[in-house]
């Protein structure tokens, strides 16, 4: 692993959630932010993929099950190859095929359509139980967020998949620790989240879920863990890498305008600078 | 009419699962812990590895089938509609309809002939909101001999599918030897010239009775059994509708968003006719033997005939 290559993707990968964001004006920067670092480990490092053969059976799948954070997912793909960087300007614009929500009728690279939070993990639960059904050997993986744990359906799934062992399976949780209406234990809280899935027959790993060092040795552990699936607690920082929206709920949904988006790219590019 | 065989579509549904396994080997089936009821038990008997049993949990069942859909499985769903259709709507819509993915969905205990369990599991709704979703197929069978071919005809088209099956037994009357079911055509079941009867499920049979009596008051009534609600075959409803002048539907399903409501979309747009519309009337359903119900409904091939010589007058 090169841990300087990938914090470099990641910070690409930020500049373009913020440009699509911005070219989009609307969309979710936020959680896209705080969740970039994750995504650049699962795609440039950890999952069994090829861009030039998206569909191609045996590889590893993603759901993601927080599928507003659209702009991070896109962001992540154009750079690893599934389409064109300069795409993501066409982010929720009419006619483009780069939907608010993850689409997977149009976009190469996603494996399932998401948007509607708590679904997400189910279709990911299906998939491994495919994958055991037919002792395949590929994994499943899907990113959720602190808040979207507060939907049903995600403890329906996470039963399911600790009773039927799903091994295959890894749950990520960007504990980025702020919803919409504000802090996710002021609104409803979902805290003790690990001891929650530790209930749920998971094997639990907490991390800094912007450490890659961290980050390669969970999805290892998880690698290794026969028997139960795993979740990932992956504490993390709303808005990373972007000064004024770092920990700020507001940031959750709102885009950009133009003089602070020339801020949010010289915040980055001074990131690129100190890893140079 | 008393030597007539009757067996429950659900039955059906349990049975054309296990003689359809083999010929469909990506056929995987999901419960949640109803497959007594749902018959899906048929089908887990003989093959119990291709029966996934997810609990009380209907939301998650649809998710995990979309998910096994995206890998090539054809998984069937199953539960009773209230709950297929009524509380994993969201789910259906968006983890199966949105992406297009090839899940089946087969719900049993649909309308008031559920019977004794009453207005909470009385599902009134489900062929309207199922008909919403766009690309959706909704079948809803009128026998045995339907059921398991609608079954078949599900697995062989790619895309998403709601099949709406039956708790009481009712009358085999499909049972010919030139049978034939295609997804989307309706099939006329009696020729007439004053008025067009068009039914679906297990009304299908009362209307045929109906149709009977009213032969005998000299109105001739025209019999169409619609398996497939969408598509809706409108050709051979506008024809109808043209041919006698009034329709009638007749459905055990609320009158809002079934098959009168998706009768009444073709004719409003095509051939503007006076439609009679025969169902649940806009009320939850109630405890009771099933064929009490019915009858206390107005759905029993009585109470269709005199709502119909009501209307000719």
């Amino acid at each position: 692993m090169d841990t300087l290559a990938l914090k470099k993707t990641a910070n690409e990968i930020r500049k373009g959630i913020v440009t699509a964001v911005h070219s989009a004006k609307s969309g979710h920067p936020g959680g896209s932010l705080s969740a970039a670092d994750i995504l650049t480990y699962l795609y440039f490092e950890e999952m069994n993929i090829d861009p030039e053969n998206p569909k191609k059976e045996d590889r590893d799948r993603f759901v993601l099950s927080k599928g507003h954070i659209a702009p991070g997912f896109y962001s992540t793909l154009a750079n690893r190859g599934f389409f064109s960087v300069e795409d993501l300007t066409t982010l929720r614009h009419t006619g483009s095929y780069l939907q608010g929500h993850p689409d997977m009728k149009h976009i190469p690279g996603v494996d399932m359509s998401s948007g509607s939070l708590g679904q997400g993990i189910s279709a990911a639960v299906g998939m491994a139980l495919s994958a055991k059904l037919d002792n395949a050997s590929y994994r499943v993986y899907t990113l959720l967020g602190d808040g979207e744990i507060q939907e049903g359906q995600v403890w329906e799934a996470s039963m399911f998949a600790g009773a039927r062992k799903l091994d295959n399976l890894v749950v990520i949780v960007d504990n980025n620790g702020l919803q919409i209406d504000g802090k996710i234990e002021d609104v409803c809280s979902p805290y003790p989240i690990a001891d929650k899935f530790k209930a749920f027959n998971f094997n639990v790993i907490e991390i800094d879920a912007h450490d890659f060092e961290q980050i390669a040795s969970a999805f290892n552990k998880a690698k290794e863990t026969k028997g139960m699936p795993t979740a990932i607690i992956a504490k993390s920082t709303k808005g990373k890498g972007v000064s004024f929206m770092e920990n700020q709920a507001s940031w959750h949904g709102n885009p950009p305008n133009d003089e602070q988006y020339a801020q949010a790219m010289a915040d980055l590019d001074k990131i690129s600078e100190s890893l140079n | 009419m008393a030597d007539v065989k009757k067996i429950a579509t659900r039955e059906s549904y349990g049975n054309a699962l296990k003689e359809l396994a083999d010929s469909y080997p990506n056929l995987v089936v999901l419960d949640a812990d109803l497959a007594a009821a749902t018959k899906t038990g048929i089908f887990k008997k003989e093959y119990p590895d291709r029966h996934i049993d997810c609990g009380i949990a209907e939301c998650n069942m649809m998710g995990i089938a979309a998910g096994l859909a995206t890998t090539g499985k054809i998984p069937f769903v199953s539960s009773f509609a209230m709950f297929a259709a009524g509380r994993a709507f969201e789910q259906v819509r968006n983890s199966v309809g949105y992406p297009k993915l090839n899940v089946k969905i087969g719900a049993t205990h649909a309308g008031i002939s559920v019977g004794e369990d009453g207005a909470t599991h009385q599902c009134c709704e489900d062929l309207a909101l199922m008909r919403t979703i766009p690309g959706m197929v909704v079948m809803n069978p009128s026998d045995d001999v339907e059921a398991k071919a609608a079954v078949k005809a599900a697995l062989d088209h790619e895309g998403p599918v709601y099949i709406r099956f039956g708790r009481l037994a009712v009358p085999v009357i499909n049972d010919k030897p030139d049978y034939k079911f295609e997804l989307g055509k309706g099939v006329v079941l009696r020729e007439g010239k004053d008025v067009t009867l068009i039914a679906t499920g297990l009304e299908v049979s009362e209307t045929l009775d109906a149709a009977e009596k009213l032969a005998k008051d000299g109105i001739d009534a025209k019999v169409i059994n619609i398996h497939t609600i969408k598509p809706l075959d409108e050709e051979l409803v506008i024809a109808a509708a043209k041919e006698t002048g009034k329709v009638v539907t007749i459905e055990e399903h609320s009158v809002i968003g079934g098959l009168g409501s998706a009768v009444c979309d073709c004719l409003s747009a095509n051939v503007p006719t006076k439609v009679l519309k025969i169902g649940v009337n806009d009320v939850y359903g109630e405890s009771g033997p099933a064929t009490e119900l019915i009858k206390k409904y107005g759905l029993d091939s009585d109470g269709i005939y005199a709502k119909v010589k009501e209307f000719m007058a």
